[in-house]
């Protein structure tokens, strides 16, 4: 599904990914973990083709296509999907406008009609309820005056909205009581499909714990530096990261 | 860089969907500004002598005048004697004539293809159109219709015929020639413009509208439209307006007045988008505009609505003074401006009767390197009793290099009002374009819902057809302004 060589990335001239190698295939879930500043959120942010990161070197390859010739809305189209560490407010725009001209932006992509109000409205009332969404929150603006867990239900509700096949979860869980972490993580597990991946980007294991991601990564100075099953982030949580620094020779 | 700059230029001409001239025989009269013109064009529409004597009075005054310079705008110098004052494309034909005359095929289509369709049965429903092409009113639609219910709608060289007593007594009464620089102009030359009298008691069934064209090159047009809404009657009205693309600036000094008698109720909706100008500044519609409203009668209501996309340079203020006992104004205003735009617009509230209340919300979105700029005066009398306002500025910026500004002024003259004033300025931030992008948003289509989102309370104050049309403008009118 989505295959990263050698990976270089720069923000304001400073080099934070430094060779990424990283290959996920259909159905998988992977978690990246590694302390603050070690780059996860910039290799999240370049997936999706934040503007103020540069790609210096490599090349990411989704289903095949060149991920980096692309604009994040076509990124977006292709079936890629970030929920972001911090959601924006977007005074104004009314969930329902905002997700309706998302959804059919991507079915206009895909060659498809758009949704007639009814079915889109539907459409709406059933994803609602895989992450406990109220409507009062649907018919506000988008993210504006939403809690902090709501704001992350929030993502994961425009996730079953957008049905993407490649989702990136970004510190899902910061700011999470353990209630809403699991209705986040519920709601996740229920969007899975064999034909759906995940990168899950994390510090602590309870998120995993209801995940089960299939690989572990370490994220140190930029570059994996080791992988594993999910016993490794077992043992981080037990042992922190210092150990495996030692390991690599940092 | 030149091959962007062509591109940057004919996007944003591309964008511009009205810019195309009507090929049509047109009578211009020679270019400048005298006693002699202001004759030849009051003899040309067969005026009776008080007209030309309001005319000339009113040349005389603005002789005396120098242009004001208290707008937050760069203005080109104007030269008076090189525009044409007078432009008439029915030359071939009778002009407006009612229902029988016939007009060019010509007009029709230019009106067909700006979407305002003057044969009834293709009309907008329950919309009524007064057409105005240069100085001259083309067609009014649905007059006879109207007429069954004693209302006049009509152009306001005809209504000068066949209502002398009407314009006769309203002309002038709530702009006074002697008003401004601008209105002293409009009052010496004005040529067209529509003239709506709402009868005692009468709800007027459909929507009125005008639609202001500008064609002949090197003419100005001075529109000049008058309301009249008697006791216990009720109207709505629309105007629109566009004009080819020009690189050369061109005049608009219009003046529109209105009378609201009592428990009367008049809705006034402009949708502006007279060429802007390119993408380089250059070109476009001046825009100098006096436009008020008197609520003379007891519990009278005014509400002014505009969505102002073009011009080059827009300088307006629709006012409303608050006499009548318990009268009510509102003012809901959108302006948006990009590249070299310039507005300097809001409104004047002045109340003089007890309990009068007025509101006032602005939204200025400035975009490219364009200036916005919010102007509004409340006044309360001393005898203006527990008169109320309150006013809400809000100014939305796109990119760095744009400006916007908020001149309130307030004068209050009796310690029972209550006068409020807020105002908010924000930007559209690149993380919230950036949001939208992942979620499979374009750039343009984010800008225009968060733009839309913005200029929701206004928009939704306009006839629900023209809502419809007004949101799209704004998305089009900021298209290229980000990223």
């Amino acid at each position: 599904m989505l295959q990263i060589n050698n990976l270089h990335a720069t923000i304001n001239g400073k080099e934070i990914l430094k060779g990424i190698n990283l290959t996920v295939k259909d159905g998988e879930v992977h978690a990246i973990m590694g302390l603050n500043g070690a780059g996860k959120s910039t290799l999240s942010n370049v997936i999706v083709g934040h503007p103020a990161y540069e790609v210096t070197e490599g090349e990411i390859i989704f289903n095949g296509k060149d991920l980096l010739k692309m604009a994040p809305e076509e990124r977006a189209h292709e079936g890629i999907f970030l929920s972001f560490q911090q959601p924006v407010e977007i005074p104004g725009v009314s969930m329902v406008n905002f997700m309706r001209a998302a959804l059919n932006a991507k079915r206009q992509y895909k060659g498809e009609e758009p949704l007639s109000a009814g079915d889109f409205l539907k459409l709406m009332r059933e994803k609602r309820k895989i992450v406990e969404l109220d409507s009062r929150l649907t018919s506000r603006s988008v993210n504006e005056g939403f809690s902090g867990g709501e704001k992350k239900r929030n993502e994961i509700f425009q996730m079953a909205m957008l049905e993407p096949t490649f989702s990136i979860l970004d510190e899902t869980d910061s700011g999470l009581d353990v209630d809403a972490l699991r209705i986040v993580a519920e709601g996740f597990n229920k969007l899975r499909t064999p034909q759906t991946s995940a990168l899950v980007i994390t510090h602590y294991q309870r998120l995993l714990d209801y995940l089960k991601p299939d690989i572990i990564h370490v994220l140190i100075g930029g570059m994996i530096v080791k992988t594993a099953g999910p016993e490794l982030a077992l043992e981080i949580e037990n042992r922190g990261f210092d150990w495996i620094k030692e390991e690599v020779g940092l | 860089m030149e091959e962007k700059n062509e591109f940057v230029r004919e996007v944003a001409e591309k964008k511009y969907q009205y810019g195309f001239t009507t090929d049509v025989q047109t009578e211009v009269i020679d270019k400048g500004l005298s006693e002699d013109v202001v004759r030849l064009i009051s003899q040309k529409k067969g005026e009776p002598d008080w007209l030309l004597e309001f005319r000339l009075k009113a040349f005389r005054y603005w002789q005396t005048l120098e242009a004001p310079t208290w707008g937050h705008l760069k203005m080109p110098e104007i030269d008076y004697q090189d525009i044409s004052y007078y432009a008439n494309p029915t030359a071939g034909n009778s002009g407006n004539s009612g229902n029988s005359g016939e007009i060019d095929p010509e007009l029709m289509k230019t009106f067909d293809k700006l979407g305002i369709p003057l044969e009834e049965r293709l009309a907008l429903s329950g919309t009524a159109v007064d057409a105005v092409m240069d100085s001259v009113s083309v067609k009014t639609t649905f007059r006879e219709k109207l007429k069954e219910k004693g209302i006049i709608f009509c152009s306001i060289s005809e209504a000068v015929k066949e209502h002398p007593e009407l314009v006769r007594e309203y002309l002038g009464s709530v702009v006074p020639y002697r008003d401004n620089f601008f209105a002293a102009l409009n009052s010496a030359v004005f040529s067209d413009g529509s003239f709506v009298y709402i009868p005692k008691g009468v709800r007027c069934p459909m929507e009125l509208s005008t639609y202001f064209r500008i064609n002949a090159r090197g003419t100005g047009q001075f529109e000049r439209t008058l309301i009249v809404c008697d006791d216990d009657a009720y109207v709505s009205y629309l105007e629109g307006c566009t004009a080819p693309m020009r690189d050369e600036n061109q005049l608009h000094a219009a003046i529109v007045e209105i009378v609201v008698k009592e428990n009367a109720e008049v809705k006034y909706s402009t949708v502006q988008n007279w060429y802007p100008g390119d993408a380089e500044g250059k070109g476009g519609v001046l825009n100098l505009v006096t436009k008020r409203g008197h609520l003379r009668g007891r519990n009278s209501r005014l509400s002014w609505t505009q969505v102002e996309t073009g011009s080059a340079i827009t300088w307006k203020y629709p006012s409303c003074v608050l006499s009548g006992e318990g009268s009510q104004a509102e003012f809901y205003s959108v302006a948006v401006t990009n590249n070299y735009q310039q507005a300097d617009t809001g409104t004047k509230m002045i109340h003089i009767g007890k309990n009068t209340k007025s509101t006032i919300i602005s939204k200025g979105i400035s975009a490219g390197k364009s200036q916005n700029a919010y102007r509004g005066l409340v006044k309360v009398a001393k005898t203006a009793d527990n008169a109320r306002n309150y006013s809400s500025c809000d100014s939305l910026l796109l990119g760095s290099k744009c400006g916007a500004h908020t001149f309130p002024y307030m004068d209050v003259h009796n310690n029972t009002a209550v006068v409020e004033h807020e105002a908010t300025t924000s930007k559209i931030s690149e993380d919230q374009l950036f949001y939208c992008n992942q979620r499979g948003i374009n750039t343009e289509e984010a800008v225009s819902l968060i733009v839309n989102g913005y200029a929701k309370e206004v928009i939704n104050k306009l006839p629900m057809e023209f809502a419809v049309e007004a949101q799209k403008l704004l998305g089009v009118s900021l298209e290229g302004s980000v990223g």
